[in-house]
C-alpha cells in the first residue's frame, strides 16, 4: 500500500498527523508531510483512519 | 445485522458508510441522498469554488473506484421522507421502504433564508456556481450575516474586485462565538480593505435592489447573499418518535433510539468531555461522528460514548483561523501566545475553571498542539495558563 498526499488540498487541520504520528507531519504552514510513502503494515490502521478524518480528502491509500 | 440504511450523502454519510465496511460489515448498505451527486466536500465551495481556482470536479470526496469498492446501494438524487421507527423502515420520495436493521441519520443542515427573492445562499455546488458567475469587478454585492461563512464569501468577493457590504445584526460579528476580541480583530482585517461592515443592522427583507434594513433604510445591491445560519435538516423525521429539538438527538454514544444514530451537523448529542450537549458544523466533526456512529451502531455492547474535541478552520483574506474546543459559552478569553495586534496568536478560553478551547491566528501548528492536548486532558485553567509570560486578558 502506499500513501499519497494532496498538498494543495490540505486545509492545514492536523488530524492525519493525530491519527498517525509516524507517518504525517506538518510543515510550518501547517501543511501536511509525509514522513513514509509505504508505511509498515502494522501502520496501516492509523494510516486508514487519517484518509478517513482528513477534512479535506487530502489523502489517498493506494494498492500497488 | 444484514441491511443499513445511512440517509445523507456528504461527509457524516460517507465516513459512516466507509466505517461500516472498514469494521467488516458486509450487509446490505444503502446510502441515500437527495442531491444527484457523488459525495462531494463544502468548505471549498466559499473559498477556492467561489474564487473560481477550483472547479466543482476537484471537490468529490473520494474517487468513483474508492467508492465503487465500498460496494453501495446507492439511490441518489432522492429524498427520504419518512421514518417508521416500529416498522425499522425510511420510506423515500419516489415511493420506496427502505427496511433495515441500523440507521445512521447524516441529513445536515440548510441554509435559514430572510423574506423576500433573489438572494443567494451557499451550501451547495449550485449556491457557488451560480454566486461566481455574479462576482465580477465592480458588482456591488451585500452578504446578510458576518458569521465565518459569510466573512469568507466577503474576503472572496472583495478579492475578485466586488465593492462589498457586510451586514451584521449583532453589535461585534462573531461575538457569541470566539469573544468580542478575537471578532473585532478579524472584523478589522475585513475593514483596513474596504470592505464596508456595519454592524447592529437587522435586515427585514430582500429586495429587487438590494435588502431593507429594520429602519427602513435600502441598501443597495447588485447581489445578495444571505448566511445567516442554518436548520437542521430533520422534518422527514416528523411523527417518526425519534426526538428533535435543533437537531437529531442522541445520547453521547450518537444514539437516537435503538439502532438508530445521528451524525454531522444534524446530530445533537451530548458530549461527555465538556458535560453538555452540542451540535456542530465543522468539517472534521461530520467524519468524526459519522465514525463514531458507524462503531456503535455496529457493537452497541461495546459502545464508546463520542467525547471529541471539535475543531475547525476558516480562511479569510491571509490569516487562518483554527480552534479547538467549545468556545461557545465561554467566561473569559485570554491571549497566551503572540499579540493580537499583528495576528499572530492564541487566544484560550475559560468556562467555570477549566480551559474549554483555543483559537489560533497565524501561529505554526506545533504551537497549538500542546493547547488542544490541555483541552483534551480537562485541564484546569490556572494551570493550563500558567506561563513565564503574564497572560494578557481581553474580556
Ligand atoms: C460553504 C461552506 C463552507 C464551509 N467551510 C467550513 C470550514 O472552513 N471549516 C469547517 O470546519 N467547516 C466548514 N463548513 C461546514 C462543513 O461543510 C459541514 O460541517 C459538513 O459539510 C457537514 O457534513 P454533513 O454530512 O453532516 O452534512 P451535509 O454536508 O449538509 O450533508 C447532508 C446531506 O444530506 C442531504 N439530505 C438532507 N435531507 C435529506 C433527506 N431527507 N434525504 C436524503 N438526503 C438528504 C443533503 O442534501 C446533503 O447532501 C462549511 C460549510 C459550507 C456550506
Ligand atoms: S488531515 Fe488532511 S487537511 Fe489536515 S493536515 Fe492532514 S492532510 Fe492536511
Amino acid at each position: 500500500m502506499k500513501v499519497e498526499l494532496e498538498a494543495d488540498k490540505c486545509v492545514a487541520s492536523g488530524q492525519c498527523v493525530l491519527a498517525a504520528m509516524d507517518v504525517f507531519d506538518q510543515d510550518d504552514d501547517g501543511i501536511a508531510i509525509l514522513l513514509a510513502d509505504e508505511p509498515a503494515v502494522e501502520l496501516l490502521d492509523d494510516v486508514k483512519e487519517a484518509v478517513a478524518v482528513c477534512p479535506a480528502a487530502a489523502i489517498r491509500l493506494v494498492e500497488q | 445485522m444484514r441491511r443499513i440504511v445511512v440517509v445523507g450523502a456528504s461527509a457524516a454519510g460517507l465516513a459512516a458508510a466507509e466505517t461500516l465496511r472498514r469494521e467488516g460489515y458486509d450487509g446490505t448498505l444503502t446510502l441515500v441522498g437527495d442531491e444527484p451527486l457523488a459525495p462531494y466536500d463544502r468548505p471549498p465551495l466559499s473559498k477556492q469554488v467561489l474564487a473560481a481556482e477550483w472547479e466543482p470536479e476537484r471537490l468529490a470526496l473520494r474517487t468513483a473506484d474508492a467508492l465503487a469498492a465500498l460496494n453501495l446501494d446507492l439511490r441518489l438524487g432522492v429524498a427520504a421522507t419518512g421514518l417508521e421507527l416500529t416498522g425499522r423502515t425510511v420510506e423515500l420520495a419516489d415511493g420506496s421502504a427502505l427496511p433495515y436493521d441500523g440507521l445512521i441519520v447524516a441529513t445536515g443542515v440548510r441554509p435559514r433564508r430572510l423574506p423576500g427573492e433573489g438572494a443567494h445562499v451557499l451550501r451547495g455546488i449550485g449556491d457557488a456556481l451560480a454566486l461566481r458567475e455574479r462576482l465580477t469587478p465592480g458588482r456591488r454585492l451585500v452578504v446578510v450575516g458576518a458569521g465565518f461563512l459569510g466573512a469568507e464569501a466577503a474576503a472572496v468577493a472583495w478579492r475578485l474586485g466586488c465593492e462589498v457590504t457586510l451586514l451584521e445584526p449583532a453589535p461585534v460579528p462573531l461575538a457569541h462565538a470566539v469573544g468580542a476580541e478575537v471578532g473585532e480583530i478579524l472584523t478589522r482585517a475585513h475593514r483596513e480593505r474596504g470592505v464596508n461592515l456595519r454592524c447592529g443592522v437587522a435586515v427585514t427583507e430582500v429586495t429587487e435592489d438590494g435588502v431593507r434594513l429594520a429602519d427602513g433604510e435600502l441598501v443597495d445591491a447588485d447581489e445578495v447573499l444571505v448566511a445567516v445560519g442554518s436548520l437542521p435538516n430533520t422534518e422527514w423525521l416528523a411523527g417518526s418518535g425519534l426526538t428533535v429539538g435543533d437537531g437529531v438527538v442522541c445520547d453521547e454514544y450518537c444514539a437516537a433510539a435503538q439502532g438508530v444514530y445521528a451524525a454531522g451537523d444534524v446530530a445533537r448529542w451530548h458530549n461527555p468531555l465538556f458535560g453538555t450537549s452540542m451540535r456542530i458544523e465543522h468539517r472534521t466533526n461530520a467524519a468524526e461522528q459519522g465514525m463514531a456512529a458507524a462503531r456503535n451502531l455496529l457493537a452497541p455492547d461495546a459502545g464508546r460514548p463520542f467525547a471529541p474535541v471539535p475543531y475547525f478552520w476558516s480562511d479569510q483574506y491571509d490569516m487562518k483561523v483554527q480552534a479547538y474546543g467549545y468556545l461557545r459559552g465561554h467566561d473569559e478569553v485570554a491571549v497566551v501566545e503572540g499579540g493580537m495586534a499583528d495576528r499572530r496568536f492564541v487566544a484560550a478560553y475559560r468556562t467555570g475553571d477549566r480551559l474549554t478551547g483555543v483559537l489560533a491566528v497565524g501561529m505554526p501548528p506545533k504551537a497549538i498542539r500542546r493547547w488542544r492536548q490541555a483541552i483534551a486532558g480537562r485541564a484546569a485553567w490556572q494551570d493550563a495558563v500558567r506561563t513565564e509570560v503574564p497572560v494578557t486578558e481581553v474580556s
